[in-house]
């Protein structure tokens, strides 16, 4: 007699809730794997998300747990506030880049300075999606969007920001680093990286950020395999993979 | 409690703690420092939350967050500062999360000075944020006023889970006057049937958003606030009277202008003037329907403010052009002396007061030809 086992199933941190992310958009790679990251640390009862705005804007739909939506780019700040007057809380922030590193950028390098002890998940796909595929500060050189037509051009329109590499000079920072979403190897991996920047927020090590590589076909005006491949051909070598600030207290957690 | 002498700003802060402040975010700016500094001693003293923020804006953002979680949360700030909290201000409003805002105005816009002004009115009465929210404003006039609205302020915020402002000039926030405590209340964290501090196993998940994205659903929000506005203009009016018994003239000030304007009718009273003084406590919700009874004893209005009269035209919208209102103002930081208003109380006794000419105008031409 065959026997059936369920390999696939919605993670208990998520709701009911039909997606709408855009076809081959890596927003829902990275939803899933912190809501499997929560579930699979017992603290859905006690997390509190911060939402923010951008195409992630909604993302307070989908997990199973209370949520707060911030003002664009405010989320740090906002967890700020509900971290410390709910220290037992698990707090974290999921950001885009026109978010974070844009409008947010004194929120977030202030958040970090100060060792908030929170997570931020930052996803990182090199445009504004929501408004409809606009330069980010995290754009690469060269690349068109619909507000550098011709291509960003470094000379006017400045260097993209390298949030991982820029986060981990700070002293406030416990855990910093880079993961893409292109491939299932590396989607385990950022699931793992995940797991450890809620781990130091659950043992009160510092402020907690991963970056995630992430697909925006829609914008990018490219299929969902190959948007993939341009994470991994692209933005990998501008944005290199790897642990930015791991302190020593973390590098000791044995999940 | 036996009264001490206290310095505005740092009543303001005591008060809020002794209403149960749970967590304090704020920036530096003059001249309401003195909040900010109390609080990074007194907070931590008692086990309470102090942050020194990135700027208005990240504090503003910390009070949002603080606010969704039910607890007694308070920012401060002068002129320049609330500006840049004005778009938390807007996400507060739209949320119908409780916070309490001090805003110790001066001299403006732009940097304009550190002196003490009122030209912040029309920002906090009449919006300042974007789309349709009313904040509750309180206007104290001394210390202890101070100190009795901040810790009203906690409690009409929550109430109505909306934003509580209280909006003083540089004088009440600099001046030392001997004052009363309240008692220490504990902090009480009420059990909220609203507020995003994690289910903890005992309930389903919450969401604390100011996103409507159906129009209709926006448009239920818009009324529920507002239906929730009107009942606070039918509770929370607050104001004092003056001498208004049998007043010919009603003078009418907040603050600082409304005390200075108590001197100068006290000494037209003693002169044999009919004149009286209505002092606006709540300058939102305003005492339209006071300023409206008067209208029917009184034979005209004077509105004295620290700005370009930006109250006056309530004062007009209540008065409804049925007897003259004139208007003194000083502005950019410049308080006013007594005796400038006696002046214009002996000239609306004296002369014949024209119904057509806008006060705002008759005003700067008294002005050009001084």
């Amino acid at each position: 007699m065959a026997t059936e086992n369920l390999v696939y199933d919605r993670p208990e941190g998520f709701t009911d809730t039909p997606t709408h992310y855009c076809p081959g958009c890596t927003h829902g790679v990275a939803h899933r794997l912190v809501a499997e990251v929560l579930e699979e640390m017992g603290v859905l009862e006690k997390t509190i998300g911060v939402a923010p705005v951008g195409c992630s804007v909604f993302a307070y739909n989908y997990f199973d747990t209370d949520f707060v939506e911030a003002p664009h780019g405010r989320a740090p700040a906002m967890a700020t506030g509900v971290k410390r007057v709910m220290p037992d809380r698990i707090v974290f922030t999921y950001q885009g880049d026109g978010d974070l590193a844009s409008i947010g950028m004194g929120e977030i390098v202030h958040a970090a300075a100060r060792g908030e002890n929170i997570t931020v998940i930052f996803i990182n796909n090199a445009n504004f999606g929501m408004t409809g595929g606009q330069m980010a500060p995290t754009t690469l050189p060269g690349m068109k969007t619909t507000s550098s037509p011709n291509g960003r051009d470094v000379e006017t329109q400045g260097y993209p920001i390298k949030v991982a590499e820029m986060l981990s000079t700070l002293d406030g920072v416990g855990y910093c680093v880079r993961r893409s979403l292109h491939d299932p190897k590396n989607i385990r991996l950022a699931k793992k990286a995940i797991r450890m920047a809620f781990e130091t927020q659950s043992r009160g090590l510092g402020f907690s950020m991963v970056e995630l590589l992430s697909t925006c076909p829609t914008n990018w005006g490219i299929t969902p395999v190959n948007s993939l491949k341009f994470v991994e051909e692209h933005m990998v070598p501008f944005y290199p993979l790897g642990d930015y600030k791991i302190s020593e207290a973390i590098k000791q957690i044995k999940i | 409690m036996p009264k001490e002498l206290w310095k505005g700003n740092e009543a303001i802060a005591e008060a809020a703690v002794r209403a149960g402040l749970e967590a304090y975010f704020g920036y530096p700016i003059t001249p309401q420092t003195e909040i900010l500094e109390y609080l990074s001693r007194r907070m931590p003293e008692l086990g309470r939350t102090f942050v020194q923020a990135e700027s208005e804006l990240g504090a503003i953002n910390m009070v949002y967050g603080a606010a969704c979680t039910g607890v007694r949360v308070m920012s401060s700030s002068s002129s320049p500062g609330m500006s840049l909290m004005m778009e938390g201000i807007s996400y507060i409003a739209g949320t119908e999360v409780p916070a309490v805002l001090v805003n110790v105005m001066r001299g403006g816009p732009g940097l304009g000075n550190i002196a003490p002004a009122q030209g912040d009115y029309n920002q906090a009465v009449h919006g300042g944020g974007h789309g349709d929210y009313q904040p509750i404003v309180l206007a104290p006039a001394s210390v202890q006023e101070a100190i009795d609205l901040t810790a009203l302020s906690f409690d009409l915020a929550e109430k109505y889970r909306a934003i509580c402002m209280v909006i003083l000039d540089g004088c009440v926030g600099q001046m030392m006057e001997p004052a009363e405590m309240p008692e220490m209340k504990p902090v009480h964290r009420e059990n909220w049937d609203w507020n995003t501090d994690a289910k903890m196993g005992k309930r389903k998940r919450r969401v604390l958003s100011s996103i409507y994205i159906e129009p209709a659903e926006e448009e239920k929000m818009n009324l529920r606030v507002l239906n929730r506005w009107r009942t606070i203009e039918a509770k929370e009016v607050r104001y004092k009277e003056y001498f208004l018994d049998d007043a010919e003239i009603v003078v009418v000030g907040f603050g600082t202008a409304g005390r200075i304007a108590l001197s100068a009718v006290r000494e037209a009273r003693a002169e044999g003037i009919k004149v009286g003084l209505l002092r606006p406590i709540t300058v939102s919700p305003f005492p339209y329907k006071v300023i409206d009874q008067l209208t029917a004893r009184a034979d005209a209005f004077l509105v004295t403010e620290m700005n370009s009269g930006q109250m006056l035209e309530d004062v007009r919208l209540a008065v409804k052009g049925r007897v003259p209102v004139e208007f003194y103002g000083r502005l950019g930081g410049v308080v006013p002396f007594p005796d400038e208003i006696l002046n214009e109380i002996h000239r609306m006794a004296k002369s014949k007061l024209s119904l057509d000419v806008h006060p705002r105008d008759a005003w700067l031409e008294r002005m050009a030809h001084a």
